[in-house]
């Protein structure tokens, strides 16, 4: 069972109390879009082994969503993040390349690159 | 036979008799014995029978490990079975059955199953059960049915009698496992001041250490674990737990604990067992080894035993399995049973070691004491059937030719040792091969990780493959200083006591077939899963048809799949499949290990959540009152609301038929409470709004209502409900009774990730209202009776609300329709709402006032063409398919869910359309029924072309009335579809509009 630190309320909470919402960093797409970017938005996501950045409700606590960096094969967690954001924080790019160097995710890699 | 030794017993108070019954028999034991231990005592080695061919068995193993001593337990609510009598404390009045024959332990039918053994090999269900498929379900399912499951499932009738319960628990140290390694590795996490936890699964710290002798600084290892126990003890950032068990590590630091309670005395105050659910910093694993079984023919006969399990035994509780023990190994540590045995004054005639070179010091020790010794030998067979009369003799090297047969009443037989790496592979931990030792042994750098990605599980002592007392102590020493300083702890220095090392060990051999070259009638008896009747040869079969991988042997055979989960069986199987796919053991590799280590109760898992704290119950504030009617409730989402309002001697379809016809003809009453009241709020809630539903809500005038539909970004429907101004900036959404939740969710969803910085608050204000639906042609009378507020047509036209104070209550009344007829709702503060309900009960009495539940609710919404969310709607159904297009903006440029409604499988003409249906002979059509068309599809199934999604006897027009999604079906009007019960017969039903009832509104307009 997961334990992740939620950044508005400061506890590190059992996933129990979480709600998990799926891939991060998600363009929304809507009308006008095309229907491959419109697939793409509902459908395609990343599911990797290893990095990725996820959303995550404070569901039984603060109610606020945030986002976290974390391995899926290990579990590890890099750090977690307001979700008002449309990319991953400089720092929290920094915490994945010193554990994980050369990860890339979608766009986004390590900050020095 | 077996028997109580006048001396030894370091567990028991032989002073305190208990007396106890198995199979009905009285029989009588003392305190601190085990089930198992008191069975032998009274001369019963045969516990049981084996699953599949109902073989006798007897104990043999000391502990959690047993696999073949299951009893069922208890009787009536206390029932349970399946139950190790190695692990059940004995109590007064306990009363055990065996498992797994018919009439009686001692004569069995199922038996018989032995004399077909050969019928019956690896994957028998598989082949035989294959063809022919008509056979499935009237000859192989009662027949598998029949001989499946081990023991008997309690009677479904009783209820559990005891209580359970979850404990929370966070800690710096977990130790698992409280033998000297645990104590020892506790003791070195608690002196820095961390604090520690310490499971035990026994009720008796301390493990084995006590039985295999051994001195920690020069005194007895018994006086250390008092000591060590007396010093945690007076630790106060210690805490030590008996009869409390790992059962599972999880993800970063959770470990599960089953704690049992009131195990061995049923009926205590307090919980039975209590789960502990912990987040630890470290976890340690001091859960020992447990010794394997040597693979011989007749290995199952009842006196065959681990030969640490006899040691433990006649130490432990003083009994004895047998006068005379043949012991049997491949390697020394069976020979501290033998010397333990003559100490007790039984007799061992021979040791048969099967390593050519023999033994070492222990070895020597017994020879010197007298004990026949044979080297490089081993058994060819295991004499007698119900219990052990003797043991042929043969060469180890050899194929099985019989040397010498030795009578005796058991055997103690020791294969080697496994850790116990269970715990540690939970999450993750791997594991090494060490091929001295025959074992796997956690690997320290390929341990489980944390959130952090550093290790949060050691295994130490002989969990990790340590075997010396020296050695064992040094590891947990270790292990318990390097887990305080990984949770921010300074231990300190001080190394492990300094304990007497055996002497001189000759090294293990490798025995995993005995003798090596066992022909197929004597592999064929070979057991390997004694639980689940796994032999050699099945193995051997599997691997033989191809089964090579290691986890499609055990599916096939179903080794290691029984309750103990091949505690002894699992490294013996996978050697004899290595040795016949020829590869060495750590490439066939191992099996998963799951939790929990052994099996723990529903009741733990379930703890406190059953009954009326199975799951809270939203009531609303008129609740009381629908129950003193004798309302018939029923559960809406986590809500209860009367279904409907029977009298005496009515049932509940008369009743729901009578609450309709009054409610059209005067007045009815809705507790509409439950409908969810979310206010949305600020400077951009207008555009929000606009986002959130379909139609246009930014254009509402204040003091004005809208029907609104919200959709998912899929663009399916998810909930409707009437929207309110309440004023400039300020929006009131009105939910289905349970989607207020949901819709709240969804609203911060895209408040918090999409659009956040639009300023908006959402508040979600169900419970701070009472709401009441007030229905019908004298629905106005009523509520101007009650005075204060003018109600009439021009002051509040259909579809506004005003506020004011209706019979001296502050209320906000809604002129809103679902029934069609004229129709209030009125919200007053949740406080006032039992009040208000008494004065409009009051002012309706001369209307004939009738209460109405959510069945009348359903039929007058059926009867004017109202959807229902989850009737109308399951997730695949968007607004379009509804004829709903009036609430959707054309003009709007974005709205959640408009650009999925757009894709071109959203606007295929062939998705079926919302129509009413009326069968031809006035009945009402089964729920949920299938209208079929001609032809199979490409499974060769029935065309559909449309279904039932809302059925109903309507009062109002004295016929059933229905709702459907119907391919075309708005341009079918006057079709006449087939619509087949589940008896194979048809209903023909008609396509019609599907607003029945005052399709002009010119009853709510009035």
């Amino acid at each position: 069972m997961l334990i992740l630190h939620c950044p508005y309320c400061g506890v590190m909470a059992d996933e129990t109390e979480l709600h998990g919402g799926g891939e991060a960093h998600l363009t929304r797409h809507g009308p006008g879009s095309s229907d491959e970017d419109f697939h793409d938005y509902l459908f395609a996501k990343e599911n990797p082994r290893g990095v990725h950045f996820e959303r995550w409700r404070h569901v039984q606590g603060c109610g606020k969503w945030f986002h976290a960096a974390r391995d899926t094969a290990t579990l590890e967690v890099f750090g977690t993040y307001p979700a008002q954001t449309t990319e991953p924080p400089k720092a929290i790019r920094k915490a994945i390349t010193a554990k994980r160097p050369g990860w890339t995710w979608r766009g986004f890699s390590d900050p020095a690159k | 036979m077996s028997t109580r030794l006048a001396t030894g017993g370091r567990l028991l108070d032989k002073g305190r008799q208990v007396s106890f019954t198995f199979n009905g028999k009285r029989m009588t034991g003392c305190a601190g014995d085990t089930l198992a231990s008191a069975l032998l005592a009274n001369d019963q080695v045969m516990m049981g029978r084996s699953f599949k061919y109902h073989r006798p068995r007897g104990v043999v193993a000391s502990g959690a490990e047993e696999p073949n001593a299951l009893v069922g337990l208890g009787t009536g609510a206390r029932f349970e079975p399946n139950q190790r009598a190695t692990t059940t404390e004995l109590f007064e009045g306990l009363s055990a059955a065996s498992q797994n024959h018919w009439p009686s332990l001692d004569y069995d039918i199922g038996a018989v199953n032995q004399a077909f053994a050969r019928f019956l090999p690896a994957g028998f269900y598989y082949k035989m059960f294959m063809f022919p498929r008509v056979f499935w379900k009237h000859v192989y399912e009662p027949f598998i049915r029949q001989s499946a499951g081990l023991g008997k499932a309690p009677d479904a009738e009783t209820r559990d009698a005891d209580t359970y319960e979850h404990f929370h628990a966070y800690t710096d140290v977990l130790v698992i496992g409280g033998g000297i390694a645990g104590l020892q590795a506790a003791l070195a996490a608690g002196r820095s001041g961390a604090r520690v936890l310490v499971m035990e699964q026994t009720p008796h710290w301390g493990g084995r250490a006590p039985v295999d002798g051994g001195e920690v600084d020069g005194k007895p290892a018994e006086a250390f674990i008092d000591a060590a126990v007396a010093e945690l003890e007076a630790m106060d950032n210690v805490t030590l737990r008996l009869r409390c068990m790992g059962a599972g590590v999880y993800d970063h630091g959770y470990v599960l604990g089953y704690e049992r309670l009131s195990d061995h005395a049923p009926g205590a105050d307090g919980p039975r067992h209590r789960l502990w659910r912990v987040r630890a910093g470290q976890v340690i694993t001091a859960t020992g080894a447990i010794e394997r079984p040597l693979s011989f023919a007749g290995n199952d006969v009842p006196g065959v035993m681990l030969a640490s399990a006899l040691r433990d035994y006649v130490v432990n509780w003083g009994v004895s399995a047998g006068d005379r023990t043949v012991v049997v190994t491949n390697n020394d540590d069976a020979y501290r049973t033998a010397l333990v045995l003559l100490d007790a004054g039984l007799n061992v005639p021979l040791i048969l070691d099967a390593r050519a070179g023999g033994g070492g010091a222990l070895a020597d020790e017994a020879r010197a004491r007298g004990i026949r010794v044979e080297t490089g030998k081993g058994i060819a067979k295991v004499k007698g059937r119900a219990r052990v009369t003797g043991v042929a003799i043969c060469a180890q090297a050899g194929e099985g030719a019989v040397l010498e047969e030795v009578p005796c009443d058991a055997v103690a037989m020791s294969g080697g040792w496994s850790p116990v790496v269970h715990l540690w592979s939970h999450c993750g931990g791997k594991l090494n091969w060490d091929d001295a030792l025959a074992m796997f042994r956690p690997d320290a750098g390929r341990a489980p990780t944390g959130h952090d990605g550093a290790p949060f599980v050691a295994a130490c002592g002989a969990a990790n493959g340590e075997f010396g007392l020296n050695a064992i102590l040094k590891d947990a020493n270790t292990a318990g200083q390097t887990a305080a300083r990984a949770t921010g702890h300074k231990p300190g220095r001080k190394g492990a006591p300094k304990a007497s090392d055996a002497g001189d060990e000759a090294p293990l051999e490798q025995v995993w077939l005995m003798p090596q070259g066992a022909n197929i009638k004597l592999r064929m008896k070979a057991w390997l899963d004694y639980q689940n009747d796994v032999k050699v040869s099945d193995v051997q079969l599997a691997a033989r048809e191809g089964y090579e991988s290691v986890e499609h042997t055990k599916r096939y055979t179903t080794l290691g799949m029984a309750t103990d989960q091949g505690k002894l069986s699992n490294i013996n199987g996978l050697a004899v499949l290595s040795n016949v796919l020829g590869q060495p053991i750590p490439q066939a590799g191992t099996t998963t290990f799951r939790p929990p280590y052994t099996p723990i109760s529903m009741g733990a898992i379930a703890g406190e959540a059953r009954g009326a704290l199975f799951q809270p119950i939203r009531r609303t504030t008129v609740h009381d009152w629908h129950e003193a009617q004798n309302a018939y409730m029923e559960p809406v989402g986590h809500w209860r609301r009367p279904y409907c309002f029977p009298k005496a001697g009515e049932s509940h379809e008369d009743a729901v038929q009578r609450e309709v016809r009054a409610t059209r003809d005067s007045l009815g009453l809705l507790d509409a409470s439950t409908l969810g009241k979310l206010i949305v709020k600020g400077p951009d809630a207008g555009r929000f709004m606009d986002m959130m539903y379909t139609n246009m809500m930014s254009n509402l005038a204040v003091g004005k209502c809208r029907y609104g539909l919200m959709c998912s970004e899929n663009g399916f429907l998810m909930d409707d409900g009437v929207v309110a101004r309440l004023s400039d900036d300020t929006w009131l959404c009105h939910t289905t009774t349970g989607g207020a939740e949901r819709v709240h969710a969804h609203m911060e969803e895209f408040l918090q990730t999409e659009w956040w910085d639009w300023q908006i608050f959402v508040a979600n204000v169900t419970e701070q209202y009472a709401q009441f639906g007030v229905v019908g042609p004298n629905s106005r009378k009523v509520l101007e009776k009650l005075g204060g507020v003018d109600l009439s047509k021009e002051a509040l036209a259909f579809m506004q609300w005003t506020e004011g104070t209706l019979a001296g209550i502050e209320s906000r009344i809604f002129r809103i329709s679902f029934s069609g007829e004229l129709s209030y709702e009125v919200a007053v503060p949740a406080s006032m709402g039992r009040a208000f309900w008494n004065k409009l009960l009051e002012a309706g009495k001369e209307f004939g006032v009738t209460p109405y539940g959510t069945e009348a609710l359903h039929i007058m919404r059926a009867e004017k063409g109202f959807i229902m969310i989850g009737d109308e709607t399951d997730g695949t159904v968007i607004p379009q398919d509804l004829g709903l297009n009036w609430a959707i903006s054309k003009k709007k440029e974005d709205y959640i869910g408009k650009r999925a409604q757009a894709r071109s499988y959203m606007t295929n003409p062939e998705r079926w359309k919302l129509v009413g249906l009326e069968t031809v002979d006035g009945s009402v059509l089964p729920d949920g029924a299938y209208a079929v068309g001609e032809g199979v599809n490409a499974n060769g199934q029935r065309v559909v072309q449309g279904r039932v999604t809302s059925t109903y006897h309507s009062p109002t027009l004295e016929r059933g009335i229905a709702m459907g999604l119907v391919l075309h079906g708005p341009d079918r009007m006057g079709e006449v579809l087939d619509f087949p019960r589940l008896d194979g017969s048809i209903v023909q039903a008609k396509i019609v509009d599907h607003v029945w009832f005052d399709k002009d509104g010119e009853k709510q307009n009035v």
